[in-house]
């Protein structure tokens, strides 16, 4: 009786995730969609609040960290731009538009850190 | 040669198929470069000379110096000091013959040739004294080689050809050409003037080629090559905008 009772619960709680999980993602969107339209607007420590937040909720959103590192880039927080990046291309790696964000950071980091110091 | 472009296409399609399954937004960026050397303890900058050599149709030396001021009069916040250039090379020939005859210093035609001077970079009391001189500014110094170059090679270029219909294309071809032109190599050289130890140095190398029919005047070529490496320098110096284009996701 109580071995036929664990797929129940384990689908019981499945059921119960699933919304939560698409409600991080939704809630992570507006913040991402909050962050755009204040970046636009030049305002990127706004964004990057937004965007920080939108991480947090959801974590395995993409986006979040994309757009974050651009933000960190723009700041001139190259460090923390290339993790944002990573950690983007981590949750997708096939996504192009990813992918060029950060060779175009890329090149950028690699001029300023390609020196020769004494 | 061919495979670049296809490369450069097929990302071109990846990135247009992603934007139409996305919602993206193209968001202009500056991103700020903060300089490589901490300068903030000057208030000035002394490009006090180069030991230069290779071709004889451009004074590297004075080139040099004189390009490098006029970029730092407008790109830095350093206040430039306006002195004569100074003759490296004699100076460090004189650290060298002490005691003996003058002699005139051999000439630095290839880049082991300037071994014999680079003592002089590591000389503290000599730019200590230099320091003294300009009230302690920040030095700026080094070596710049710019050589004559000549390079055999096949290089890809395009042919019109017409077909049996009299039909007009245009198709790589591939040819072995004879190409000139010049190469510039050397070190920048950063000195607390107050100390007179070196802070930083950075290396570089850039070269330049044209069809050998092309006649490029020397000091052009000379100028093509120290534009590209004008930004590098600066960056040492001074914080660095770079304007570019990212792609924010939602």
């Amino acid at each position: 009786m109580r071995t036929a009772a664990v797929p129940l619960v384990l689908f019981l709680l499945t059921l119960v995730s699933v919304p939560l999980q698409a409600d991080a993602r939704s809630d992570a969107k507006k913040q991402v969609e909050f962050g755009i339209a204040v970046a636009q607007r030049g305002l990127w420590r706004e964004a990057i609040y937004r965007w920080e937040r939108a991480a947090q909720i959801d974590p395995s959103y993409a986006p979040a960290h994309n757009n974050l590192a651009i933000a960190y880039e723009h700041e001139g927080d190259l460090a923390k731009a290339r993790a944002a990046y990573e950690r983007a291309l981590e949750l997708e790696p096939g996504n192009a538009l990813i992918k060029q964000n950060y060779e175009l950071f890329r090149e950028i980091n690699d001029r300023t850190t390609a020196k020769n110091t004494q | 040669m061919i495979a670049r472009p296809l490369r450069t296409l097929s990302s071109l399609v990846a990135v247009l198929l992603a934007t139409a399954c996305t919602n993206s937004f193209e968001i202009p960026i500056e991103t700020p470069i903060r300089p490589k050397l901490d300068v903030a303890a000057f208030q000035r900058v002394l490009v006090a000379g180069f030991i230069a050599g290779g071709t004889e149709d451009v004074d590297g030396n004075l080139e040099t110096t004189r390009l490098l001021r006029s970029q730092l009069r407008t790109k830095s916040q350093l206040r430039v000091i306006d002195s004569d250039v100074l003759p490296l090379v004699d100076v460090a020939s004189e650290g060298r013959d002490s005691g003996g005859a003058a002699t005139t210093p051999p000439p630095i035609k290839e880049e082991k040739d300037l071994e014999a001077y680079e003592h002089v970079f590591a000389n503290v009391e000599y730019w200590k004294k230099i320091g003294e001189e300009y009230q302690q500014p920040l030095i700026v110094t080094g070596t710049v080689m710019f050589t004559p170059l000549q390079r055999n090679s096949i290089v890809q270029r395009e042919q019109e050809v017409y077909d049996s219909f009299g039909r007009r294309r245009v198709v790589p071809v591939r040819t072995y050409m004879e190409r000139k032109g010049f190469s510039l190599d050397g070190r920048f050289i950063f000195i607390d003037g107050r100390s007179g130890a070196t802070l930083h140095s950075e290396s570089f190398g850039e070269q330049i080629l044209y069809n050998a029919n092309q006649t490029t005047p020397a000091l052009s070529s000379y100028f093509e090559l120290m534009d590209r490496l004008i930004p590098t320098f600066l960056s040492t110096l001074s914080s660095q905008k770079i304007k570019g284009t990212r792609i924010l996701l939602q």
